[in-house]
C-alpha cells in the first residue's frame, strides 16, 4: 500500500484522487503504525522548510521515516517541499532536513526573474529514467510553485533539470528515494502519468 | 510550449455553476465537480472559479465544498468571491487553492490585498477589473459583481491594483460577459500597455480568432472565456468543451 503522509503541510486529497484515477488505492495518514506497514511513502509538502521539519518532528515520524527509507528501502517520493527536505539543510531554514541526498536547498536570486517560480515549465528528463517513462515527447510540462530550488550536489542522482533564470535540479533519484520539484497531482496527464510511474517501480 | 494560457471561468452559486450574460441572466450549467473532472480529461492548464453570490450577500467561501473541488482538479485553480481576511486567505492556500482573485477588496481593504500579496507572493493574486461602459461610451469600474459603481478610471485603477501587489489582472467586461461578441479589444489593450504585469482578457469570447485578437492586438497574457466553453452550438446548448491542445498550440504560438 501507497500512504502519503499528512503532516499538515497542504492538501493532499489530489495526490491521493490522482493514484486512485490510475488504479492505485494509497491512504492519507500520520499515524506511525500505518506508515511502518507501507511499501511506498509520498511525502507531500506545501510551506516552509523549518515548519515541515518540525511538524514530523513532532509528530514523532523523522525516525520511522528513516528506518522505512534508509534501512528497509521503501521507495518514497517527495513532492515539492517534500523533496526540499530530501536535503541536509535549506537556506530558508534552521533546521536540519532528511538528509537523504546530498544537496541543499537555496533561494533564486534574480532581478528579472519573479519569485516565486509559478506556472508550468519544461522538466528535461536528463538521464533514462522509469519516473518519466510512457510520456509525450518533445515536451515534458509541470506545474511548479516554488521559491527556493534543489541545488543537488550528487550529480548522479539528477533525473530532471528545469531553466528559471538558470537550470535547476527539478527531479533527483537515488536508489529508492525520488523528489520532484513541481506538482504532479497539478498537472493533469503528466502529472497523472508520473504517479503512475511511480505507484509501478518495482 | 503554449505560452498563452486558455483558462475557462466557471460561475458558481450555491454549489452549482451557472453561466451569466452580463453578469445577469444566470442560466444553471451542472455540476462543478463534474465540470471539473472533464476540464481534467481536456488537459486544461488553469481554472477560474469566481462564487458571484459571495460579495454580493456578504458570505464567506464555503471551505468544505472548495476542497472537493480542489481535490478533483489536477490543474491549478484560481478562486474568488468572499475574501475578505488574510486568514481567509490562508485557510484558502492551505485546501490547494493556488491563486485568488480579488475585486471588491480592491476597493474596501486594498491593505488585505496587500498582506495576502506578502505573504504567498504577487503570482498568488490576481485583481479582477470589472468594467462597463456608461451611455457616454466610457467605461466605468464596478465592484460587488458588476452591481456597485466605482469612481475610478480605469486604466490608473489597474496600475493602482499592480502597486496594491497583484501579479495579475483580469480585466473582466461585463457589457461583454456572455455576449460572444469578441473581446473588448480597446480597453485590454490600454491596460497591457501601461502595467508589466500580465493580464488576462475576460468577457464576450467566442472562438479562438478571438483569443488571437487578444494576444496580438491587445497585448494579453493570458484568456478566459465561459461561454465558450460551456455552451455549444449557435443554440447554445449547455456542453462542457474545451478546444483541443494541438490546434491551440498551433494557433496561438
Amino acid at each position: 500500500m501507497i500512504v502519503i503522509i499528512d503532516y499538515g503541510m497542504g492538501n493532499v486529497g489530489s495526490i491521493q484522487n490522482m493514484l486512485k484515477r490510475t488504479g492505485f488505492e494509497s491512504i492519507v495518514s500520520r499515524d506511525r503504525s500505518v506508515i511502518d506497514t507501507a511499501d511506498k511513502i509520498i511525502l507531500p509538502g506545501v510551506g516552509a522548510f523549518d515548519a515541515a521539519m518540525q511538524s514530523l518532528k513532532e509528530l514523532d515520524l523523522i525516525d520511522l521515516l528513516h528506518q522505512k527509507a534508509v534501512v528497509e528501502k521503501k521507495t518514497i517520493l517527495g513532492i515539492c517541499l517534500g523533496m526540499q527536505i530530501l536535503a541536509a539543510s535549506s537556506e530558508e531554514g534552521k533546521l536540519k532536513g532528511l538528509g537523504w541526498i546530498d544537496a541543499e536547498v537555496k533561494k533564486f536570486q534574480s532581478d528579472k526573474l519573479k519569485i516565486p517560480h509559478m506556472g508550468w515549465n519544461i522538466v528535461h528528463d536528463v538521464k533514462q529514467s522509469q519516473l518519466f517513462a510512457n510520456m509525450h515527447k518533445p515536451e515534458l510540462r509541470f506545474y511548479f510553485v516554488h521559491s527556493y530550488y534543489f541545488n543537488c550536489h550528487d550529480k548522479t542522482a539528477i533525473i530532471g533539470e528545469t531553466d528559471y533564470g538558470k537550470r535547476f535540479t527539478s527531479a533527483v533519484n537515488k536508489e529508492n528515494i525520488w523528489g520532484v520539484q513541481f506538482h504532479p497531482e497539478k498537472s493533469h496527464k503528466f502529472g497523472m502519468q508520473l504517479l503512475k510511474n511511480f505507484a509501478e517501480l518495482n | 510550449m503554449l505560452q498563452t494560457r486558455v483558462i475557462p471561468v466557471l460561475l458558481l452559486k450555491n454549489k452549482g455553476l451557472v453561466k451569466t450574460v452580463q453578469f445577469k441572466n444566470e442560466t444553471y450549467i451542472g455540476d462543478p465537480i463534474n465540470a471539473v473532472k472533464i476540464f481534467n480529461d481536456k488537459e486544461v492548464d488553469e481554472l477560474v472559479f469566481l462564487d458571484i453570490d459571495a460579495s454580493k450577500n456578504g458570505t464567506e467561501p464555503n471551505i468544505p465544498f472548495l476542497q472537493q473541488i480542489c481535490t478533483e482538479c489536477f490543474m491549478p485553480i484560481s478562486y474568488g468571491g468572499g475574501v475578505r481576511t488574510l486568514d481567509m486567505a490562508k485557510i484558502l492556500f492551505k485546501i490547494g487553492i493556488e491563486k485568488l482573485i480579488f475585486n471588491t477588496l480592491l476597493f474596501e481593504s486594498p491593505n488585505v490585498v496587500t498582506d495576502v500579496s506578502n505573504y504567498a507572493g504577487s503570482s498568488s493574486v490576481i485583481a479582477s477589473i470589472d468594467l462597463k461602459k456608461n451611455m457616454w461610451g466610457k467605461f466605468n469600474v464596478f465592484s460587488h459583481s458588476g452591481k456597485d459603481i466605482r469612481t475610478k478610471d480605469p486604466i490608473a485603477f489597474a496600475k493602482e491594483t499592480e502597486n496594491m501587489g497583484a501579479g495579475e489582472i483580469m480585466v473582466n467586461v461585463v457589457d461583454n460577459d456572455g455576449m460572444m461578441n469578441g473581446y473588448a479589444l480597446d480597453i485590454i489593450q490600454k491596460i497591457t500597455s501601461t502595467v508589466a504585469v500580465p493580464v488576462i482578457a475576460c468577457g464576450g469570447a467566442k472562438d479562438i480568432e478571438d483569443f488571437k485578437k487578444a494576444v496580438r492586438s491587445a497585448g494579453a497574457s493570458a484568456v478566459a472565456a465561459g461561454s465558450m466553453f460551456v455552451f455549444y452550438g449557435k443554440h447554445k446548448a449547455v456542453l462542457i468543451n474545451y478546444p483541443d491542445r494541438s490546434i491551440l498550440e498551433k494557433e496561438l504560438i
